[in-house]
């Protein structure tokens, strides 16, 4: 194997393996009931081991495989996206959609290496003002234009 | 019988030609072809965003608008491959190794051109088909119980988790995930929490729009984002160029009529994907061809075949979704989910008590295509355009509208960070060459599965026999037995196959 290059599935078949696990461990505590009267806990207990099995199967098929090169996302542009999409949520709740809006257009164009500062805001500047337009003032969306601290 | 559908169908059509009706219906078609264009959208990503418009309107032209989203993104995902080579419509890339070359050879409108007949016939055999298999499907789904309800559901979560394309053990698993998904929030039948994590916000589950566009629209744009690059160079087409000759049309007229029921065929296997049903399409054209050799070089078969087989698929999928309200495919499960908010429950007795919805929304499908047609002829040069904006004003937008849509779900911006979630385990989830797909089709059939089993259970006293006893559940069953050891067998074989498409 070179370098760059990794057994994939491994790491997906892991995952799944952890994550049917989890859910496995989770399910039990919901009670697993009787057969005739079957309990919240059954489906996600087995859903969840069948998950895990599944997981297995797939990280000891890749054992027979060569490994690939994988190129993991861009950290820039997956931070901005994320950023931008938390500072939705923030600024949504204490100033309300406009510069909501304008914040994750601004931040989520800046991941793009691409995109100028300037052509961010212009962007951001067209794209609020046609979703004002259309979502608060046309479909009328239950959110303040502007606010100041908790609404 | 057949005049009793056709007396239907002609009340669907008064429905249908109601303005304010027909209006949203254009406007759905209009939407997924511009969608269906740009790079790195699809049909769900479309609908996921433009679902929350339909909260505030009446069933009947939300579900018109929905629909023609479906089938318009079919339409301009076509464009893009045929054009630019651009195959970011996983069911459309097999219509690029056959459409491109004839572009490069300067036949590119004539592909469109017959991209558009074959998609107009097989659409319109499709909605036959709709039409008269419909009202026999409800007259037998009446007799269907839960175990019955279980077993058919089993058997779109199998054929959906294994044959949605990649490798089928990771749609397995990808399934299993989903259903996880889809038990969070209260359980129906004892009112306990579940996978909530102790947020009250997820007391009603993940939301099915956050999910969805967390996985279709945020995870895409994260993977995609300053790696891929979809602009290409650009192709005029002008009207005189899309017109066929007679030879053309002779060489793409049985291509065009396979496709369609191999389309039919997979439509109304619930749980298969459209990926799945371009390539067989490819495939048995290839294999059918006196010339396999020429495939790959432009053959107009290589067009015809798979485009019927996408609209044909698309059509009949409705089928199953209406009549026993079990999606076929996980767009369909979108528009199911949607109906579902609405208040109507897609299944046997839908087309008794929404008449005008069904009919309706029938009469809608020949209109919406009819409109596709007179929409693409002279909007061709338009959508050309539109391929060519960037990507980095593109994702911006759409992150946008995805986060304004999700937010006017349930006024809650808790579903603001639910599509971040997803959107940034979908990433992972892609990076690790994990389909995320099938989670759609696991999350909306998980809990009905759950629901119809627990009801079994309950009616058979805790017997198992129950579901081998009643002839039609166990009829499913075996299918799904026969088709997992038909998963397992030839598997070589089969990949082989694959393969030689991908090439």
């Amino acid at each position: 194997m070179s370098r760059g290059e990794v057994r994939i599935d491994l790491y997906g078949g892991a995952l799944c393996a952890l994550l049917g696990c989890v859910a496995a461990y989770i399910g039990t505590r919901y009670g697993l009931g009787t057969p005739a009267d079957i309990g919240p806990g059954l489906f996600p207990t087995s859903i969840g081991i069948l998950l895990a099995l599944a997981g297995v199967a797939i990280a000891t098929h890749s054992a027979r495989e060569r490994g690939e090169a994988v190129e993991p996302p861009d950290l820039r542009g997956a931070l901005c996206i994320a950023a931008g999409m938390i500072a939705f949520g923030v600024i949504g709740s204490y100033g309300g959609l406009a510069p909501a809006s304008f914040a994750l257009i601004l931040i989520s164009a800046l991941g793009d290496r691409d995109n100028t500062l300037v052509r961010a805001a212009l962007l951001a500047v067209a794209l609020t003002v046609i979703g004002v337009v259309v979502f608060w003032w046309a479909l009328k969306l239950q959110m303040p234009l502007f606010a100041w601290g908790w609404s | 019988m057949i005049g009793q559908a056709l007396a239907d169908l002609w009340s669907g059509f008064s429905v249908a030609l109601v303005p304010h009706n027909l209006m949203w219906s254009f406007f759905g078609v209009l939407v997924g072809n511009l969608v269906g264009v740009l790079p790195g959208l699809g049909a769900l990503s479309a609908i996921a965003m433009l679902m929350p418009l339909t909260f505030v309107m009446h069933p009947v032209p939300a579900t018109m608008m929905l629909a023609g989203i479906f089938y318009g993104t079919i339409y301009g995902g076509a464009i893009g491959a045929i054009l630019l080579n651009l195959p970011c419509h996983p069911p459309h890339a097999v219509t690029c190794i056959d459409g491109y070359p004839m572009t490069k050879q300067g036949r590119g409108g004539v592909a469109l051109g017959i991209t558009m007949i074959a998609s107009f016939f097989a659409a319109s055999i499709g909605i036959i088909l709709m039409i008269f298999f419909s009202p026999v499907l409800v007259a037998l789904a009446f007799k269907f119980g839960p175990a019955d309800l279980f077993a058919i559901m089993l058997l779109g979560l199998v054929a959906g988790s294994t044959m949605s394309g990649g490798t089928p053990l990771k749609g397995v698993a990808m399934t299993l995930f989903g259903m996880l998904c889809g038990f969070s929030g209260t359980d129906v039948s004892t009112g306990s929490m579940r996978f909530t994590f102790g947020f009250p916000d997820l007391a009603d589950g993940v939301g099915l729009v956050a999910i969805s566009m967390g996985l279709f629209g945020v995870a895409d744009f994260i993977v995609n984002v300053n790696r891929a690059s979809f602009v290409a160079g650009g192709a005029t087409v002008r009207l005189r160029d899309m017109r066929p000759t007679r030879k053309d049309l002779k060489e793409s007229f049985m291509p065009m009529l396979r496709g369609t029921a191999i389309g039919s065929l997979f439509g109304a296997m619930p749980g298969t994907g459209p990926t799945v049903t371009t390539f067989i399409a490819y495939a048995l054209e290839k294999r059918l061809s006196k010339t396999p050799e020429r495939f790959g070089q432009g053959m107009i078969a290589g067009v015809a075949s798979p485009e019927a087989s996408a609209h044909a698929k698309t059509q009949v999928d409705f089928i199953p979704t209406m009549c026993l309200g079990i999606p076929g495919d996980a767009v369909m499960a979108l528009i199911m989910g949607a109906l579902i908010i609405q208040g109507v429950s897609p299944g046997p007795q839908l087309i008794t008590t929404h008449p005008d919805l069904f009919w309706g929304l029938v009469a809608s499908f020949w209109i919406g295509n009819v409109l596709l047609v007179i929409l693409n002829v002279p909007l061709i040069s338009v959508w050309v355009r539109l391929l060519q904006v960037p990507y980095r004003y593109l994702y911006p937008s759409a992150l946008f509208f995805i986060a304004v849509g999700v937010l006017s779900t349930h006024n809650s911006l808790f579903q603001v960070y639910e599509v971040l979630a997803f959107g940034l385990f979908g990433a992972l989830l892609l990076t690790l060459r994990l389909p995320v797909t099938p989670i759609l089709l696991g999350f909306v059939l998980g809990p009905m599965v759950e629901e119809n089993f627990r009801r079994a259970m309950q009616l058979s006293h805790g017997d198992l026999a129950i579901f081998l006893t009643r002839p039609i559940s166990a009829t499913f069953v075996v299918a799904c037995l026969a088709l997992i050891i038909f998963q397992l067998w030839p598997k070589r074989k089969f990949q082989a196959f694959n393969e030689g498409v991908d090439a």
